[in-house]
């Protein structure tokens, strides 16, 4: 009973994924230098996989500082420490929404495209004439995606942590009353480069690397079918969540 | 090739973007900006007990930063606290004879050190150790202090005041 | 010169298994230099299967698979990316990069193996899509495209670097009699002009006939039959006749393997 579960599992399924993937990985790297031959191409694909993710980022980055500012307000104004309301909004942000919230929201904008196109290049068979050109898709379509991935996110999550910290000073200084120099004083003197700000940076790196891993490997391992390509991009965005949010765990344990 | 030219364009606007907003965050919402690396010089002084003091907490005289504490370590022979701190060289005429005490910003605030000057002709200079120095106030300590005197002193004054009292009452 | 007398394709004892089903069973098959070979069959008896096997997309379980004087199954993948430019392959879909319009389309070969002036470029481009007569919608994007119009440009991107030998997968499927011809002009006027070898998998019997040397019949996973067109349409043995004549059953039989029907239905009183 317990060895058929094994053998036609879940578990096995799961981890014949995670092998295939980290496998995937690796196939990844090795095409790196190649498809730096064709920069443009992940230049374009910035453009496509981050600049257009931009919109959806400051908004969202915009209102998690605003509800931040509100929440903490009332939170520490109970034991007297608005003061405090600059710190802890840009600590917040810095070390844990930001890159997180980022990267959840980058697995739905953009990860799910990056699955989508290339599952239908694969059901189109332009994957297969790639390799009937002498084309290494890998080199020519998976990395640039993923290079681009991995170099938006933390750009995009600098972006969102600014948002949310122009969000947090409107809703904390501007709508509470709370002083301008004492929200902005108080940041200063609390918040570090090195472990807040740069920290974040790495988080999000991390968190790039291993959504748009996910993205690029839903996609190329797709079934070359309309469902196949649906289940797919379902299959990012709940992988992408889950790993997303225990990597965060692990790292925070290891990086503060 | 135009369209590819303007893929280039906005890439690079967006990469610009990013190292703006980076740079915004680890200027404006740290203390980085505060920093003078390399111009200026380092003073030492022994303190009991430092307290909560961090690397890199502020130095001030009268309320002004002048620099920022750049190491805490401890002296193995007198099992002491040896505090370096680094002074803006714009602050070059601080008395050789001045003090350095480890203050704490409002109740529950982080600590910085303070220097109080002293009236010495001779100024500091780069390496030298401040002598006259007072520990961080423990709240701890204080607390305690005051729970003892508090007591002794609630003990004390209705005695010494019955004592004036029964005098003043019996004369 | 003997070299140019062998063929271009060696097919020998060629096995091939997916899954539990066999597709190849010892086959054997050579595509002479300059010539139109057609393979035909039922569907469902690996005839994309072969092609891929001659352009290394897919490994046989056993045998051999001579391309211009290389056994494709033992080649590393270098050696394979250098001989797959000297082949075009023309998939059924056309395959063609929705990124790109047509003009980049064909490039796209260019540009990926050959950093040449952009001048260049051009022009090669525009000859070949000149040669299929579609120079006029370089600048459109494969949405706008219609069947026939995008396995023209398909045809042009396979021919770009002027290979030796086309694979030409179901060429004829979904067109229109007018675009059918136009394919077909296409496949014969290339063979004529470059001498290039073409292999084609196809269905359709009548468009085969206007245009191939030669007919393999594949089925069971070998060839039955082998000839040129006309001869082989009025071959004897039972599996010309079933699919040249189109009838229903025969060799290939119009029931999918099934248990007793009687005893489906319940009928021999076992299921009572």
């Amino acid at each position: 009973m317990n060895a058929r579960f094994l053998r036609d599992g879940y578990v096995t399924d799961a981890l014949a994924q995670i092998g295939a993937a980290g496998l995937f990985f690796f196939t990844i790297l090795g095409a790196v230098p190649k498809s730096l031959r064709h920069f443009r191409e992940t230049v374009r694909q910035i453009w496509f996989v981050g600049a257009m993710s931009l919109v959806i980022i400051m908004t969202c980055g915009l209102f998690v500082g605003m509800v931040l500012a509100l929440q903490l307000y009332h939170t520490l104004s109970i034991f007297g420490g608005t003061a405090a309301l600059g710190t802890v909004v840009a600590l917040s942000l810095f070390r844990e929404l930001g890159p997180v919230v980022t990267a959840l929201l980058f697995a739905g904008r953009a990860g799910t495209s990056i699955t989508a196109e290339i599952g239908l290049m694969r059901a189109t068979d332009q994957l297969a004439a790639m390799e009937m050109m002498a084309v290494d898709p890998v080199a020519y379509v998976v990395a640039p995606r993923f290079l681009a991935g991995v170099i938006a996110m933390p750009i995009l999550a600098c972006v969102f942590n600014a948002l949310g910290i122009f969000g947090g000073h409107l809703v904390g200084v501007t709508w509470l009353g709370v002083d301008n120099g004492t929200f902005w004083g108080n940041m200063t003197a609390n918040v570090e480069v090195w472990a807040d700000v740069i920290n974040g940076v790495w988080k999000s790196l991390a968190f790039g690397a291993v959504v748009t891993l996910i993205a690029v490997f839903q996609g190329y391992t797709t079934p070359p079918t309309s469902e196949g390509v649906a289940y797919a991009t379902t299959r990012t965005v709940v992988f992408s969540s889950i790993v997303v949010l225990a990597l965060d765990f692990v790292l925070t344990a290891f990086l503060m | 090739m135009t369209q590819r030219r303007s893929y280039a364009v906005g890439t690079g606007l967006f990469i610009l973007l990013g190292f703006a907003a980076l740079a915004y965050l680890a200027t404006q919402t740290t203390s980085v900006a505060n920093y003078r690396q390399g111009d200026s010089y380092t003073v030492k002084a022994r303190f009991g007990n430092v307290g909560q003091l961090k690397l890199r907490a502020p130095v001030k005289i009268a309320g002004v930063r002048i620099g920022s504490v750049s190491s805490v370590q401890l002296e193995p022979d007198k099992l002491d606290a040896l505090v370096t701190l680094s002074i803006d060289k714009r602050y070059h005429d601080i008395p050789d004879d001045s003090s350095a005490v480890i203050f704490t910003s409002g109740l529950l605030g982080d600590q910085y050190v303070g220097i109080q000057p002293g009236g010495s002709p001779e100024m500091l200079k780069d390496g030298d150790e401040l002598v006259l120095t007072q520990s961080a106030l423990q709240l701890e300590d204080l607390i305690g202090k005051f729970l003892v005197n508090g007591s002794g002193d609630a003990s004390k004054k209705p005695a010494a005041n019955a004592q004036d009292h029964k005098p003043a009452g019996g004369s | 010169m003997s070299r140019s007398a062998e063929p271009l394709v060696r097919v020998r004892g060629l096995s091939t298994r997916l899954g539990d089903k066999v597709i190849f069973d010892g086959l054997d098959l050579d595509i002479p230099r300059g010539s139109i070979t057609a393979v035909m069959g039922p569907s469902g008896t690996g005839k994309t299967t072969l092609l891929k096997h001659i352009t290394g997309q897919m490994r046989p379980d056993a045998g051999e698979v001579w391309v211009d004087g290389s056994n494709v199954p033992t080649l590393g993948r270098d050696a394979l990316f250098a001989l797959r430019e000297r082949i075009g392959y023309l998939f059924q879909n056309s395959a063609l990069l929705t990124d790109f319009d047509v003009f980049e389309n064909v490039a796209f070969p260019l540009r990926q193996h050959a950093r040449l002036p952009e001048e260049l470029v051009r022009n090669i481009v525009l000859t070949k899509l000149q040669a299929v007569g579609l120079r006029g919608a370089a600048r459109l994007m494969p949405s706008e495209l219609s069947g026939g119009m995008a396995r023209r440009v398909a045809l042009a991107r396979a021919i770009v670097f002027d290979p030796m030998l086309i694979l030409y997968d179901e060429p004829f499927v979904g067109l229109d009699p007018i675009a059918l011809n136009q394919v077909l002009k296409l496949i014969r006027t290339l063979n004529q002009t470059l001498g290039i070898t073409s292999i084609l998998v196809a269905h359709e019997l009548s468009a085969v006939r206007r245009v191939a040397d030669r007919v393999h019949l594949l089925a069971n996973g070998k060839i039955v039959a082998a000839g040129a067109p006309d001869e082989l349409a009025r071959g004897e043995s039972d599996w010309t006749k079933q699919f040249f004549g189109g009838e229903a059953d025969g060799p290939v039989p119009f029931h999918y393997p099934a248990g007793d029907y009687a005893h489906d239905l319940g009928f021999d009183g076992s299921a009572a």
